[in-house]
């Protein structure tokens, strides 16, 4: 029944009436396109493998998405961009020579089971690219667990194994770490540029900090999580993270931060994952006690856990406490009369 | 309050629309603890039928003697009494499925599902119909448990029964705890939909 459109008509219509012009679609391929940096080194060090795994899970997140939405009768929203974006995060979360099956299954989890299940994007409790490395991590722990040390481009092909910075530093302290990678300042330096073992993603700092910054600059991420994680982190780490360089007794207020800052999944976790809209909390405030809980249950799992890497399990148990968060940091409606009936109705 | 069902659909809804495990969703703890082996599944399943209708069968014989003030321990003395008769017959006749899990065995005392249809129907209703709905509930109980281990048994290890049934990388998640919890919600979902989906129902809400 559709009225003719007169050219003085009033259009009566529910706010709000000013749109920005932001959308899903368009946040979604935003923060695909910040990744791109960290994408780029990923495949520097660790050649066509990586680009072959991180492909494979794109493929096939996508694949799970159409998928599920069609045996539901749902729209397809392929075209949002969210499948393609836990695909690539997924990708880059998982060892780069993983075997096929891993990057299969990781993508289905995360995107049929723990987003589409729970009814699509904006309805998912946990961060799908999180469950679906979760799942892979506790399924098949030796393949996920296996690293390749970096090698500089296309030219070698056999990988060589090795262990993660911080499985070093977990396993055999702070000398075997400054062993391999000769003196602090070195350390540093390979480990901001990104030239140590790891899942693609996760080791080049400075290009993950492109990425981020660009999010920064458009606003689209907030300060308020990645700075209370990283300080918490930070101060942790420089508290409880000390021991002898001899004995390897316990130390106060002796640990390096840097080390714990620039290693693992912690910047890819902090600015990509941690600060997903639908899994965390909204209110300001709240992001700030989510950040801080982020960072203690990391680095308690770093220093005292059975994992040498924390950030993954560290998101997935906060994003079950972000709906009480939210709920608990509400702000105060002004002008609500205080009666009963009222205030019942303004807390639901 | 009597019942006016019929002993076969009391049986029937024991199986399907009132399922323990994915209508009420109560005794959830031996459908995750118990279910990584296919044989465990059953046997659990087994012992919990035996345990329910016998439990039903004496607090309805026994149901105008009960002060109702008392009645919970009485409730309680009849299903440990019949949870032991239980636990001696599985310790002597299958030693190994016993060793796996004897403890989760003596648990049965501690079922919500069990005191529940103690407590809801043999203790208002006619032996008969209370033996029909012992033997519903462990039915559908049953069925439940054995789902769920296939499940977890042929995605966890590749095997049934012990048997090598698939040769693959097997999932070594689904015979944790944790994926317990996942076989268990996805085919909740499943049944949920179907009964949604076929049978125009509203699906579970659990108890709350």
């Amino acid at each position: 029944m559709a009225l003719a459109k007169k050219e003085h008509e009033l259009i009566v219509s529910i706010s709000p009436h000013i749109r920005s012009e932001e959308s899903v679609e368009k946040i979604m391929w935003t923060v695909t396109l910040s990744l791109v940096p960290a994408f780029v080194a990923g495949l520097y060090f660790f050649g066509p493998a990586a680009l072959m795994t991180t492909a494979i899970c794109i493929v096939s997140a996508l694949a799970s998405e159409w998928l599920v939405e069609k045996m539901t009768n749902r729209e397809l929203t392929l075209k949002d961009g969210s499948a393609f974006l836990t695909g690539l995060l997924l990708g880059m979360n998982l060892p780069p020579t993983a075997p096929i099956y891993i990057p299969i299954v990781g993508s289905f989890v995360a995107v049929a089971i723990t987003k589409q299940l729970f009814g699509g994007l904006g309805f998912n409790i946990f961060n799908p690219a999180l469950i679906g490395r979760a799942f892979v991590l506790v399924t098949w722990p030796k393949a996920m667990t296996t690293w390749v040390a970096p090698t500089a481009a296309f030219t070698a092909m056999d990988a060589e194994t090795t262990a993660t910075p911080l499985g070093l530093l977990k396993e055999e302290g702070l000398g075997k770490l400054l062993e391999v990678f000769g003196d602090k300042a070195n350390l540093y330096w390979e480990l901001f540029l990104g030239h140590s073992a790891g899942s693609l993603g996760e080791t080049s700092v400075f290009a993950l900090l492109l990425g981020a910054a660009y999010l920064l600059y458009k606003r689209y991420i907030t300060w308020q999580i990645p700075g209370s994680y990283l300080a918490t982190v930070a101060v942790l780490a420089w508290v409880f993270g000390g021991s002898d360089p001899e004995t390897g007794a316990f130390i106060w207020f002796a640990g390096d931060p840097l080390i714990h800052l620039l290693s693992g999944g912690l910047m890819l976790g902090v600015f990509f994952m941690a600060t997903d809209y639908v899994t965390v909390p909204s209110v300001r405030r709240g992001q700030l006690v989510f950040g801080v809980g982020c960072g203690l249950i990391t680095m308690l799992i770093r220093l005292k856990g059975g994992f040498p890497e924390g950030v993954m399990f560290a998101i997935l148990l906060m994003n079950c406490f972000s709906p009480l968060i939210d709920r608990s940091f509400k702000s105060r409606t002004f002008g609500l009369a205080q009666k009963k009936e009222e205030k019942k109705e303004h807390k639901h | 309050m009597q019942d006016t069902r019929g002993n076969w659909e009391i049986i029937k809804d024991g199986i399907f629309s009132d399922n323990t495990i994915f209508r009420l969703a109560i005794s959830l703890c031996p459908a995750i603890a118990v279910t990584s082996k296919l044989k465990n599944g059953l046997y659990m399943g087994l012992a919990v039928l035996f345990v329910q209708t016998m439990v039903n069968f004496s607090v309805s014989l026994m149901r105008n003697y009960i002060h109702p003030r008392i009645r919970i321990p009485i409730f309680m003395l009849i299903i440990s009494g019949w949870v032991t008769v239980t636990d001696l017959m599985m310790a002597a006749f299958a030693r190994d499925v016993y060793r796996d899990m004897g403890l989760y065995i003596q648990l049965i005392v501690a079922f919500a599902s069990i005191l529940a249809h103690a407590e809801t129907f043999a203790s208002k209703n006619k032996p008969a119909p209370s033996v029909s709905d012992g033997i519903g509930m462990g039915i559908g109980f049953m069925i439940a448990l054995v789902i769920i281990s296939f499940f977890r048994e042929l995605l966890g290890k590749g095997t049934l029964w012990g048997f090598t049934v698939v040769e693959f990388k097997p999932l070594l998640i689904m015979i944790l705890p944790t994926g317990g919890f996942i076989a268990v919600g996805l085919l909740m979902g499943l049944f949920n939909w179907i009964d949604m989906r076929f049978y125009g129902g509203k699906g579970a809400g659990g108890l709350g």
